[in-house]
């Protein structure tokens, strides 16, 4: 029984001064000196749109790899195809590669003198330093997620349920609409949760490929580094405690989807 | 029919068209050109910019902080996982929820978040701002989920009855701890610990507030990275990365390996 208890406490204890502890602090410094310092910082025109582009950045990027993730995902369980194994180690990569790496690249390909960059420039695209680069960096960062979570699900479904709508003498078109997006509704839920989480959050990728210019390419966590850099607390705060609330809705619709998964 | 598989054949063909456009466009173009470039100069210039006296204790660094904080994560994650299975008390879910935190917080905040507390302005006093020990505490706070999130489900299908014989024929707690629950958790710490480890040596977000960036002291590989994209020495970024992403990749391979390993051994 004692060493229950001691476990606990320790878990418990563990967990209390490395998260609960410190967060906690945070939503109190944030509201300190009231609402008023908190709604003032938040309407200001940089904070504003550094909300609006992170909103904007995660509905280009959700959507996109949603959509790279099913197919992908898909491909993998379902078909055999050359390549089909290094497909399924390339995939991984994303979540094992430093954030800063993935920046590193993307201003190689796309900076002066890089694979793209020049000619794109030619043709009056700026992707460095501006909105699509941020958008590349976080769609490579947030790329697995989708595949991940379908994936396995996927496997545990089985074709039997295809091949009879196939039989019946329905489309691939109807199969994948009335029968397996269905059955995979939960994963890919799942892993769209994952992945807007990520794509809110990311930072070093973004904090490369942005060039940090205030109120055009600023991003929420790059407008949280700004803040605390000018020694404006209540604004780095501020912006934490909506990236947070943001985070923590993620948490409870995971834990709403990882329940109803397991069930 | 005819008609219809052919049409089902361009299907495939177009989805896997897809799948390797999107694939090449977002990231194999872009992590062969960080390649290409950190080779530019040959391969004398790629070894003197990695044997650097700076880049190489940054490495030095960031593989020791990690290996420490996986040490540290495997037996307090391994701790944690067990006391929410098996252990009941109020509030189990609140703390269960908690352990994804770090997972869905933004690495900036959890950063600023721990200096908050652990920082110069700290209400209880302690300070590890711009210390390696603030580098490992960032390190523990972005790490905590994998071992945890690794263990619990098999923990949580563990049978049993192999621990209660255990115990019915005499065995201690520790002795039926050690031979009969750690075996069959050791699959999942491993991979736990790798996966943590990929994460925690190529961190940026949390580490680089809390850090100071201190060259030789606190200067982690990837905010060495930074710098030098910062001071435009592109070239010598791309190669330290490659450094970077061989152990990122060496990682994934020994986890994958193990995997298939164990798979097949169960079978």
């Amino acid at each position: 029984m004692s060493t229950r208890i001691a476990a606990r406490t320790i878990a418990l204890g563990y967990l209390a001064l490395l998260i609960a502890l410190p967060v906690g602090l945070v939503v109190w410094r944030t509201f300190e000196h009231g609402l008023a310092p908190v709604w003032t910082t938040m309407t200001q025109p940089d904070a504003l749109h550094a909300f609006w582009l992170t909103v904007m950045i995660v509905l280009i990027t959700v959507p996109l790899n949603t959509l790279f993730g099913v197919l992908c995902a898909l491909a993998l369980v379902r078909h055999h195809f050359p390549g089909k194994s290094i497909l399924n180690a390339i995939i991984d990569l994303p979540v094992a590669i430093s954030p800063v790496v993935v920046g590193l690249a993307l201003f190689i390909v796309y900076g002066r003198r890089g694979w793209f960059g020049d000619w794109l420039l030619a043709h009056g695209m700026r992707v460095l330093f501006a909105v699509p680069g941020m958008i590349l960096a976080t769609i490579f960062v947030s790329l697995p997620f989708v595949v991940r979570e379908v994936v396995p699900v996927l496997r545990e479904i089985g074709t039997e349920q295809e091949q009879a709508a196939q039989t019946l003498g329905a489309t691939p078109l109807q199969i994948f609409w009335r029968v397996t997006l269905p059955s995979i509704r939960a994963g890919v839920t799942y892993g769209v949760v994952l992945t807007t989480a990520r794509a809110l959050g990311e930072f070093g990728a973004v904090s490369i490929v942005s060039g940090r210019l205030s109120g055009q390419t600023e991003t929420l966590t790059l407008y949280v580094q700004e803040r605390f850099e000018q020694f404006d607390l209540t604004g780095a705060y501020t912006a934490s405690l909506v990236l947070a609330l943001l985070a923590l809705a993620t948490v409870v619709g995971m834990n709403a989807f990882k329940s109803k998964g397991a069930v | 029919m005819a008609l219809r598989s052919a049409s089902a054949l361009r299907g495939h063909l177009l989805t896997r068209g897809l799948i390797t456009g999107y694939l090449s466009l977002i990231v194999l173009i872009p992590l062969a050109a960080v390649a290409g470039r950190s080779f530019q100069d040959g391969w004398g210039t790629y070894w003197a910019t990695i044997t650097d006296a700076e880049a190489l204790a940054a490495l030095e660094f960031s593989l020791l902080s990690s290996l420490v904080v996986v040490a540290i994560n495997a037996v307090v994650g391994t701790l944690i996982a067990w006391v929410l299975v098996r252990d009941s008390f109020r509030g189990k879910e609140l703390v269960n929820s908690l352990i994804d935190l770090p997972f869905a917080l933004p690495t900036i905040v959890a950063g600023l978040t721990l200096l908050t507390l652990y920082g110069p302005t700290s209400p209880v006093g302690i300070n590890v701002a711009y210390t390696r020990a603030g580098v490992g505490l960032a390190l523990l706070f972005v790490t905590l989920p994998f071992v945890v999130r690794a263990v619990q489900p098999v923990l949580l299908a563990l049978d049993r009855e192999a621990e209660e014989a255990a115990a019915s024929l005499g065995a201690s707690r520790s002795a039926t701890f050690r031979r009969i629950v750690l075996p069959a958790l050791l699959p999942a710490i491993l991979s736990g610990v790798g996966l943590g480890f990929a994460r925690a040596i190529g961190e940026f977000g949390s580490v680089v507030l809390i850090s100071g960036n201190i060259p030789f002291q606190t200067e982690v590989a990837s905010v060495h990275v930074f710098g030098r994209i910062e001071s435009d020495d592109v070239t010598g970024a791309a190669a330290i990365s490659v450094v970077l992403l061989a152990l990122s990749l060496l990682v994934l391979v020994l986890i994958n390996a193990f995997t298939r390993w164990r798979t097949r051994h169960e079978h």
